[in-house]
């Protein structure tokens, strides 16, 4: 069965203006609706934009990420994504999760292949890009993060810097509309987080969609276009860094930024 | 006194050494009962590994596709919730029977028309086997951290594509001392075929025991040989460990 028939019988979904995802309502209940992870999010996010989710932990926003690319099973709700409903369960999720790409905590590189192997194995297979190009393509990234003396290591002899570097350029070498970032810091020594951090932040120079769950509240005042906190699996209060940071709202927000600036 | 003591232990080990093994070629007896627990265990190994993989596919991905499969519906999610059911079930009885009792059903009822005992012997011992080897391969996958999954997932691999590309190279490795295992626990395992007139190792040792009325030199070297054939196997298998052990540190 070919994925382009499918794709065709996807029924295209009109976006407002430069919003690239549209999340209406979304709910995650676990427990039959005892724990409520995500208590009805609505979230645009346009095209080009950084937004960042902070939160306390168990506020849902790690599971509002997974959600974006179905890694989580929401409960209810819509999720909109390029012109297509990806919660609808006729769609073929893999071909739009090739154009949201993920990083998460622990790297998750693959631990029985090389990184050449971790950045070429998907766009070869998937997209049918040639070895040599999908190499070709590998090492420039490498080299951009400074890694393409570490190609043919096994990640298992990498530093957990190295790791996250290498899982963003993986990421990347299947040319992403739209990248999410699952708190991709908070298992890395602090001396690494810096090498970490300057890679994303190139990235959003570029102009990449990102939306990234951190704890780096630096990161979120530097970079972020839009902030959004979380709390018990609602939005509570979003805008820009300074707003955010500097003109605080609601009680939560107040005592959440008391604790962690 | 002891001297000659010596020299009569000495007499009578050799006669016995004669009696149970050299008159009537008898030793010839024990050559071709261990070609043919050889000839089972290797069937049964090849069986085993087939059907382990078989079930252990269709096990396992049910568990981990169920969730998904329901809120799509159609065909496939049923035929795989029926195939579930079945391995499960034998599953259960596989491994809630003994193999002896498996064997003589195998061989008084299921086949009981064939008279190739090799094939009858290989196939229940295989089946017998396979329970085990999906059990195995199971809590391999499961053994695989579930981050390799998500990323696979993530990337934009299908549930098959993440498994062949990412979870079973690294479930194999995992689970490869303990398929050795499963693959020495088989070896002695089929010395109860036996028990239905298979002339395999152990009982052709206990043919010449029957028929010398002597029990010791016939039962060491049945033991002897086994004991031989697992070290064989555990030197071979500790050496494949390392050699892949090697490729990937």
């Amino acid at each position: 069965m070919s994925a382009d028939k499918k794709q065709k019988n996807e029924n295209k979904v009109k976006m407002p203006d430069g919003v690239l995802i549209s999340v209406r309502n979304l709910k995650k209940y676990y427990l039959g609706g005892e724990v409520k992870a995500l208590d009805g999010i609505d979230m645009d996010i346009k095209s080009g934009e950084v937004v960042v989710i902070i939160g306390p932990s168990g506020s849902g926003k790690s599971t509002f990420l997974r959600s974006l690319n179905l890694l989580e099973l929401p409960t209810s709700g819509t999720i909109l994504f390029d012109g297509a409903d990806i919660t609808d369960p006729k769609i073929n999720i893999n071909k739009h999760r090739q154009r949201m790409q993920m990083v998460f905590q622990h790297f998750d590189l693959f631990e029985n292949m090389t990184v050449l192997k971790n950045m070429t194995v998907a766009p070869m297979n998937l997209m049918k890009v040639s070895k040599d190009d999908a190499e070709k393509k590998a090492l420039a990234l490498l080299k951009r993060v400074g890694l393409d003396d570490r190609a043919d290591s096994y990640p298992s002899q990498l530093s957990g810097g190295q790791k996250q570097r290498v899982a963003i350029v993986r990421a990347l070498c299947m040319d992403p509309t739209v990248m999410l970032f699952d708190e991709p810091t908070s298992a890395l020594d602090p001396e690494m987080v810096g090498e970490v951090l300057d890679v994303m932040k190139g990235l959003a120079k570029e102009g990449m969609t990102m939306a990234v769950v951190t704890h780096e509240m630096g990161f979120a005042r530097e970079v972020a276009d839009r902030v959004v906190f979380m709390a018990d699996g609602k939005i509570v209060e979003q805008g820009t860094p300074a707003d955010i940071f500097e003109k605080p709202q609601s009680e939560r927000l107040k005592t959440f930024l008391a604790k962690v600036l | 006194m002891t001297l000659l003591n010596e020299e009569s232990m000495w007499e009578n080990l050799k006669s016995q050494f004669i009696l149970n093994f050299v008159k009537d070629h008898r030793y010839r007896l024990l050559l071709s009962g261990l070609l043919e627990t050889l000839k089972i265990t290797f069937f049964a190994v090849i069986i085993g590994v087939v059907i382990g993989i078989i079930v252990a596919a269709v096990v396992s991905s049910y568990s981990q596709n169920k969730e998904r499969m329901k809120r799509r519906g159609g065909f496939s999610f049923h035929l795989l919730r029926f195939l579930n059911g079945i391995c499960n079930i034998y599953l259960a009885v596989i491994r809630g029977t003994p193999t002896v009792v498996q064997l003589m059903i195998g061989y008084f009822i299921i086949w009981a028309s064939s008279n190739n005992e090799l094939f009858v012997a290989s196939m229940v011992f295989g089946i017998n086997s396979g329970a085990y080897v999906a059990e195995i391969f199971r809590s391999g996958i499961g053994s695989v951290d579930k981050g390799q999954f998500e990323a696979g997932r993530s990337i934009g691999f299908n549930y098959f594509q993440t498994m062949r590309y990412i979870i079973i190279p690294q479930a194999f490795k995992n689970v490869l001392p303990t398929l050795g295992n499963e693959a020495i626990t088989l070896l002695k395992e089929t010395s109860v075929a036996g028990y239905v007139g298979i002339m395999d190792l152990t009982k052709a040792g206990d043919l010449i025991r029957s028929r010398t009325y002597s029990a010791f030199l016939p039962l060491i070297a049945v033991a002897a040989t086994y004991l031989v054939l697992v070290l064989i196997l555990t030197f071979l298998q500790h050496k494949l460990e390392r050699s892949l052990k090697k490729n990937e540190r």
